[in-house]
C-alpha cells in the first residue's frame, strides 16, 4: 500500500517544524528525506508515527493514520527503525526480534527465517544479550525487528548515525537487500549523497518545507547537493 | 539501656523467613506497577487492608474459607482496576511526584473509608486461624503459616517468572518496563500491558492479605500500613525497576524485620523500625542503585 503524506504541518508550541509537506512512497520504492539538522526530517517521521502534534493527512492506502496512538499506527502496517536503534540491551537478540511481532497484523504462524536470511548475524547471536552486540549489529537487529512485523511501510530514522564508515556500508547494503521486496521505505538520513544514490527520489527539506527533489542520478552532482543544503 | 544480646533461635529464623516471603510478594506487586507506570503505589497496603476486611467480614458471616478467599480476591482486584482507571491512567505521563502524591491521597481515602465503615477497633478474621498452630519438627515449633507462606510465595514467584519469561504479554511487560515509548512504537499496546501489570499486582496483594490475616487476625484500618512502608524501603534497597532485585530487597527487609523482631528483648522492640531504617540508609549510602542491581550500562557504538 502507498503511504501518502498530504499538507503535513507539525508545530511544537511556537516552533513550526514541518510546513505544508506532501509526498508519497509507493510499494517497492525507497524515498529519502534529507536536509540539515532541524530541517523537519525527524518531525515528519514522528508525525507519521503519532508521536508529534500534526495536522494535514497521513494515509496508508485509504486509511487515515493521523490521530492514532503510536501502537495503533504500528499495528496498521507502519514499522519504525528508531533513531539511536532503541534496542533492549538487557533482552536477548531473539526477544528483541519477537517484540517486533507486536505490530504484526497477520495471525498466521510466525516464520523468522526470511529475516534471519537477510541478517545472518541476527540468527547467529540470537541467544545473546542484545547489549553485547556492536553498533552495526544492533542496527541490523533494529531493522530486522521492524521487518518481522511484515509492514507495508518501513520508516528508518538516521540508521547510519553514530556508526563507523565501514558499518554504514553494512546498513546501506541491508537497504539494498530490502529494496524490491515490496516494502515502501522512507529513509531519513544525514548522509545526503548515499541516500540520494540509494533512493528512487530524495526530498530535500529546509526550514520544515520541501526545497527540492533529487533523483538517483543527482548523487554525483556535488554542486546541486551543496546548493540544496544552503538554500 | 543495656546492649541487646541477640538470641536467635530456629523459630525466630522461621518467622523471619515467612515475613520475608510475604514482603517479597508485596515488593514484586509494587515493582511490577512501577515498571510499567513509573509510579510508586503507596496505596498498595490499602489494597491488602481491603482484602483483609473482606476476609474478616466473610468469617463474621460464617462463610466457608474458600468463599472468604474468593471474596478477598474479588474485592482487591476490583479495587485495583478502579484505581487504574480513576487514578493511574488519567495521571499517566505526569511527574513521579504528582503520581506519588496521588497514591498517598488514594491511600488515605481508602483508610478513611475503612474507618467510617468498620470503626477503628477493626474486625477479626478467624477462618484461617488454625494455620497458627505449630508443627513440631525435631524439637522446633514452627507455625504452619510459616511453611504455607514460604511455599505460596515461592509458587507465586515461580508462576510470575514463567509468565514474564515465557509468554508474549510477559515479554511485552518486560520491554515496557525497560523502554515504554519504544515498545509502543513497536505496536505493544500500552493499556493492555498496564492493565495486566495492575491485575497481577492486585492478585499478589490478595495473596498477601490472606497470609497477613493469619499472622495478624485483628484487621484495623491501618492494617498493612507499616508493612507497606517497610516493603517500599526494601524495594528501594533492592532496586526498584527489576522484578528480581525488588523481590530480593523485599525478602531481605522482611527477613531482617522478622528476625530482629524476634531477637530484640521486649523492652527494645519499639526500636525495631529504627534499626531497620538505619540499615536501609546505610545500604543506600554504599549502593545507591540498590543492593541487588548488578546491571551495568552496556551501550556500545
Amino acid at each position: 500500500m502507498t503511504l501518502t503524506v498530504g499538507n503535513l504541518d507539525v508545530r511544537y508550541g511556537g516552533v513550526h517544524a514541518v510546513r505544508d509537506l506532501s509526498f508519497t512512497v509507493a510499494p517497492g520504492e525507497i524515498v529519502g528525506l534529507i536536509g540539515p539538522n532541524g530541517a523537519g526530517k525527524s518531525s515528519t517521521l514522528h508525525a507519521i508515527m503519532g508521536l508529534a502534534p500534526a495536522s494535514g493527512s497521513v494515509r496508508l492506502g485509504d486509511r487515515e493514520l493521523l490521530g492514532l496512538r503510536p501502537e495503533d499506527v504500528a499495528r496498521s502496517g507502519i514499522a519504525l527503525v528508531p533513531e539511536g536503534r532503541r534496542i533492549y540491551a538487557e533482552l536477548t537478540v531473539e526477544e528483541n526480534l519477537r517484540l517486533g511481532l507486536a505490530g504484526r497484523r497477520s495471525r498466521a504462524a510466525v516464520d523468522l527465517d526470511p529475516v534471519y536470511e537477510l541478517f545472518p548475524i541476527v540468527r547467529e547471536f540470537r541467544a545473546r544479550q542484545a547489549g553485547a552486540l556492536s553498533g552495526g549489529q544492533q542496527q541490523q537487529l533494529a531493522i530486522a525487528r521492524a521487518l518481522v512485523a511484515e509492514p507495508d511501510v518501513l520508516l528508518l530514522d538516521e540508521p547510519s548515525l553514530g556508526l563507523a564508515p565501514s558499518v554504514v556500508d553494512v546498513v546501506f547494503a541491508a537497504l539494498e537487500a530490502i529494496k524490491g521486496r515490496g516494502f515502501a521505505v522512507l529513509l531519513v538520513e544525514q548522509r545526503a549523497q548515499r541516500t540520494v544514490a540509494a533512493s528512487n527520489r530524495s526530498h530535500v527539506l529546509g526550514g520544515g518545507a520541501l526545497q527540492l527533489t533529487l533523483g538517483p542520478g543527482d548523487a554525483g552532482d556535488t554542486e546541486k547537493l551543496v546548493a540544496a543544503y544552503l538554500s | 539501656m543495656t546492649l541487646a544480646i541477640l538470641n536467635i533461635d530456629w523459630q525466630t529464623l522461621a518467622d523471619g523467613l515467612a515475613l520475608g516471603a510475604i514482603y517479597a510478594l508485596m515488593a514484586v506487586g509494587i515493582g511490577l506497577v512501577f515498571g510499567v507506570l513509573r509510579l510508586v503505589n503507596f496505596a498498595y497496603g490499602q489494597l491488602v487492608m481491603a482484602g483483609a476486611f473482606a476476609l474478616a467480614l466473610a468469617s463474621q458471616w460464617g462463610w466457608p474459607v474458600w468463599a472468604g478467599i474468593v471474596l478477598c480476591f474479588a474485592v482487591v482486584l476490583a479495587l485495583s482496576v478502579a484505581m487504574e482507571h480513576l487514578v493511574f491512567r488519567p495521571l499517566r505521563g505526569h511527574s513521579p511526584a504528582v503520581m506519588l502524591v496521588a497514591t498517598f491521597a488514594v491511600a488515605f481515602l481508602l483508610q478513611s473509608i475503612a474507618l467510617l465503615w468498620f470503626g477503628s477497633l477493626g474486625k477479626i478474621a478467624t477462618s484461617l486461624a488454625s494455620l497458627n498452630r505449630p508443627w513440631t519438627l525435631s524439637g522446633v515449633d514452627i507455625r504452619k503459616i510459616t511453611i504455607v507462606a514460604v511455599i505460596v510465595a515461592a509458587l507465586c514467584l515461580l508462576l510470575l517468572h514463567l509468565l514474564l519469561e515465557r509468554t508474549e504479554v510477559g515479554l511485552h511487560m518486560r520491554a515496557a518496563s525497560m523502554d515504554f515509548s519504544t515498545s509502543r512504537m513497536l505496536g505493544v499496546r500500552a493499556n493492555r500491558v498496564i492493565s495486566f501489570a495492575v491485575l497481577i499486582s492486585g492478585a499478589l496483594a490478595a495473596v498477601v492479605a490472606v497470609m497477613l490475616t493469619v499472622q495478624t487476625p485483628l484487621v484495623t484500618p491501618d492494617f498493612a500500613l507499616r508493612d507497606t512502608i517497610v516493603v517500599l524501603a526494601g524495594v528501594v534497597v533492592g532496586g526498584l525497576n527489576r522484578p528480581i532485585p525488588a523481590t530480593l530487597g523485599g525478602f531481605t527487609i522482611g527477613f531482617a524485620t522478622g528476625v530482629l523482631g524476634g531477637a530484640l528483648p521486649t523492652n527494645q522492640s519499639q526500636y525495631l523500625p529504627t534499626f531497620v531504617f538505619v540499615a536501609v540508609i546505610l545500604v543506600l549510602l554504599v549502593r545507591p542503585r540498590g543492593l541487588f542491581d548488578f546491571s551495568r550500562s552496556v551501550e556500545r557504538v
